[in-house]
C-alpha cells in the first residue's frame, strides 16, 4: 500500500495513447447497449403510432387478423397462436432428442461416439434456416407427412411441418446447453451412485438428471424462445393464413411470417398494414426477450450451485 | 403400571425373504436408455441426410456453369445466380470487415478492461440478451435506422451494416472466449517487462487470442450467408438482374433468391432453388475450411 502510494506520482496520469485506446475499445463494446436501446426505442415509437390508429385493446385481445383483406381486423392472437402451435410442435420434438443426445455426449461419450455426434449436431446448427423451410416444403410433407397422414388430411403448408422442422433446427441448442450443465454435476455424485449399486442408467435418472435440471430447463426455454423468433422455414412451412387453431395439420401464419409477408410485398410504407408490422415485431421482442430473461436466470443459479 | 415384558428374541418365526436386487431388470432398463439415446442421434443423422439428399438431388441437375455467372430469369433454363451471388459476397465481406474491429474491440475492453462493476456486468447481460433476439428484429432496427433516418436506403450498405448487428454478439462472445482462454502468466510476464495495459494487451493478449477471434468472425460470416431475415427487411430485392452498386440502387442475395424460385409455383424454379442452396452450403463450407485452417497457420508458434 505504501509502496504503490509513494509510486504515484510518477504514473498518477495515463499517457494519452492509453487513454485513447480505452476509449475506443469502451466506444466498441458500448454498440451492443446503444443497439439494444435503438431497437427498444424503434418498437415502441412505431408501436405507439399504430396504437394512435388501431387501440390496443384491439390488438392484443382480438382473434382476428387480416391485414390485406377489408375489412382490416388486428388481432394479434392469431398471429401468437400461430406462432406458439408452431413453436411447442418444435419444442416437443426438440426436448427428447436435444436431451438423449445430450446424455449420450455427457455420460455415454466413447471417442468414436462423440466423434459422430458432435459434427452432426454442429452441422444442424449452420444450416441456412430457409434451406430447412425448402425441405419442409418439398420433401417432409408430399413424401412423409402426407403418405402418414394422408393426401386429404395435411395440405401443402402446415404448422405440422413447420414445427417438425424448427425442432430439428433448436435441438442442437438444447443438446449443447444440456451437456454442459450434465458435465457441470461433479464426479463425486456419481461415483456415490455407483457406490451404492445404482446402475448407469439409475445414476443418470436420478442423480445426473436432477442435478441438471436448472440448465436442462434453461436450455429448453432458451430453445423455445429461438423457436418463437424463426423466420425463414416458418415462412416456407407454415403458410400465410393467420387462425387460432390447435389442429397441427392446419396452416398457420406466425408473427415473423406476417413480418417478412408484409416487407415482401408492395405494401406502401405508411400504410396501416406497414404499421402493424412494427406492432407485431414489438409483441415478438417482447416475447422472446421474456424467454431470455427467464433461461439467464434459471443458468445464473445452475452456476452457483456447483461452483 | 405394569412393566411390559421386554420381547424376547426367540427363533425366526418369518422367513426372510433373500433380497433380490432384479439386476437382469435394471440392466435392460439401462440397454433400452441407452438405445433411446442412440435412436436420437441415428435420427438426427438420417434427418441430416435426407435434407442433404433432397438438396443434392433436386439441384445438381440445375447446377451448370451458365447458372453461376447468368442473371434471373422468367425461364428457368436460362436463370443464373450471379448478381445474388455477388450481393451475398458484398454484404458479408463488408459485415465482416466492420464487425471484426468492433467486435475484438468490444470483446477486448470487456474481458481486459473492465472490472466487475454494475455497468460491465449490465454490458455483459446485454450481450447475451442481443444474441436471443430475433434476427428478423435486426431487419426492422436496420429498416428504421440505416434506411431510413441514416438515408443510405435500400442499398448492399444498408444490408451489410444490418447484418452486422446481427453477427457482433456472436463475434464478440467468441473473442471474449478466445481471451479468457491465454493464461495470466503471458499478462504478467509483458507487464514484469514494464508495458503498458495496451501494449500488453496489443503485444501479449491480441496475438495469443488470434486464432480464436479470427476463427470466430470467419464462422460468423459463414453462418451470415444464410440470414435472410434481416435482409428482406432492408429491401433486398427478389427481382435483380443487374450487378449491385454497393451505395447505390437494388440488390439481392442468395437466400432471398432461393425464397423467390421456392416459393414460385412450376416445379422447374424449386430445382433452381435447390441449386442455389448447393452453392450457399458450397460457400459456407469454404468459409469453414478456411477457420480451419487459419486457426492451425496463426496457432502454429504458440506454445504455452
Amino acid at each position: 500500500m505504501n509502496a504503490s502510494a509513494a509510486r504515484r506520482p510518477l504514473m498518477h496520469r495515463k499517457p494519452a495513447s492509453e487513454r485513447i485506446m480505452e476509449a475506443l475499445l469502451f466506444l466498441a463494446a458500448a454498440v451492443g447497449v446503444v443497439t439494444t436501446i435503438g431497437i427498444v426505442a424503434v418498437l415502441v415509437y412505431e408501436t405507439l403510432e399504430f396504437f394512435s390508429i388501431v387501440s390496443p385493446v384491439e390488438f392484443f385481445t382480438g382473434t382476428t387478423w387480416s391485414a390485406s383483406i377489408k375489412p382490416y381486423t388486428f388481432g394479434v392472437l392469431a398471429l401468437v397462436s400461430g406462432t406458439l402451435l408452431v413453436a411447442t410442435i418444435a419444442v416437443v420434438i426438440a426436448v427428447p432428442l436435444g436431451l438423449l443426445a445430450a446424455v449420450l455426449l455427457s455420460e455415454y461419450s466413447g471417442t468414436r461416439v462423440r466423434s459422430i455426434v458432435k459434427p452432426v449436431l454442429e452441422t444442424i446448427a449452420g444450416i441456412p434456416t430457409i434451406v430447412l423451410g425448402f425441405f419442409a416444403l418439398y420433401f417432409l410433407t408430399p413424401n412423409i407427412l402426407k403418405p402418414i397422414i394422408g393426401d386429404d388430411n395435411i395440405g401443402t403448408f402446415s404448422a405440422l411441418a413447420a414445427g417438425i422442422v424448427v425442432g430439428v433446427l433448436i435441438t442442437p441448442l438444447i443438446a449443447s446447453i444440456s451437456e454442459d450443465s450434465m458435465r457441470a454435476v461433479p464426479r463425486g455424485m456419481r461415483e456415490g451412485a455407483y457406490a451404492m449399486g445404482a446402475t448407469k442408467f439409475e445414476v443418470v435418472r436420478k442423480v445426473v438428471f436432477p442435478a441438471a435440471l436448472s440448465g436442462i430447463m434453461a436450455s429448453i426455454i432458451l430453445a423455445a424462445s429461438r423457436a418463437v423468433g424463426e423466420t425463414m422455414a416458418v415462412v416456407l412451412a407454415a403458410g400465410t393464413k393467420p387462425q387460432m387453431t390447435l389442429n397441427p395439420l392446419e396452416s398457420v401464419q406466425t408473427m415473423t411470417a406476417f413480418i417478412v409477408q408484409i416487407s415482401l410485398g408492395d405494401t406502401p410504407q405508411d400504410s396501416i398494414q406497414f404499421k402493424s408490422l412494427f406492432a407485431v415485431a414489438g409483441t415478438l421482442f417482447a416475447m422472446t426477450l421474456v424467454l431470455n430473461l427467464i433461461s439467464n436466470r434459471v443458468v445464473a443459479r445452475f452456476r452457483t450451485s456447483y461452483e | 403400571m405394569s412393566a411390559t415384558p421386554l420381547p424376547v428374541p426367540g427363533p425366526a418365526t418369518v422367513a426372510v425373504e433373500r433380497w433380490d436386487p432384479r439386476l437382469t431388470r435394471r440392466r435392460l432398463y439401462g440397454s433400452i436408455f441407452y438405445g433411446a439415446c442412440l435412436a436420437s442421434i441415428i435420427i438426427l443423422l438420417l434427418t441430416l441426410f435426407l435434407i442433404l439428399w433432397d438438396v443434392l438431388s433436386q439441384g445438381l441437375p440445375w447446377l451448370d456453369p451458365q447458372f453461376v455467372t447468368g442473371v434471373p430469369s422468367r425461364r428457368p433454363e436460362q436463370a443464373g445466380i450471379f448478381p445474388a451471388l455477388i450481393g451475398t459476397i458484398q454484404v458479408v465481406v463488408i459485415s465482416g470487415l466492420l464487425a471484426f474491429p468492433v467486435g475484438v474491440g468490444a470483446a477486448l475492453y470487456l474481458a481486459e478492461y473492465a472490472g466487475n462493476s454494475r455497468v460491465t456486468r449490465a454490458l455483459r447481460t446485454n450481450i447475451s440478451n442481443l444474441s436471443g433476439v430475433p434476427s428478423v428484429i435486426y431487419g426492422i432496427f436496420g429498416l428504421a435506422l440505416f434506411v431510413r433516418v441514416f438515408g443510405f436506403g435500400f442499398t448492399v450498405l444498408s444490408g451489410a451494416l444490418t447484418l452486422t448487428l446481427v453477427i457482433l454478439p456472436v463475434v464478440i462472445i467468441a473473442s471474449i472466449e478466445a481471451i479468457k482462454a491465454v493464461p495470466d502468466a503471458q499478462r504478467e510476464g509483458a507487464y514484469a517487462l514494464g508495458a503498458s495495459r495496451w501494449q500488453m494487451v496489443r503485444r501479449a493478449v491480441v496475438p495469443a487470442a488470434a486464432p480464436g477471434m479470427m476463427t470466430g468472425i470467419i464462422l460468423a460470416m459463414a453462418r451470415a450467408i444464410g440470414e435472410t431475415a434481416p435482409l428482406i427487411l432492408v429491401g433486398a430485392f427478389t427481382f435483380v438482374t443487374f450487378l449491385p452498386q454497393p451505395f447505390e440502387g437494388g440488390y439481392t442475395v442468395l437466400p432471398i433468391q432461393v425464397l423467390d424460385w421456392a416459393t414460385r409455383p412450376q416445379a422447374d424454379f424449386h430445382g433452381l432453388a435447390a441449386a442455389a442452396i448447393i452453392v450457399i452450403l458450397v460457400l459456407m463450407l469454404v468459409l469453414n475450411g478456411l477457420a480451419i485452417l487459419v486457426r492451425a497457420r496463426l496457432s502454429r508458434h504458440i506454445q504455452w
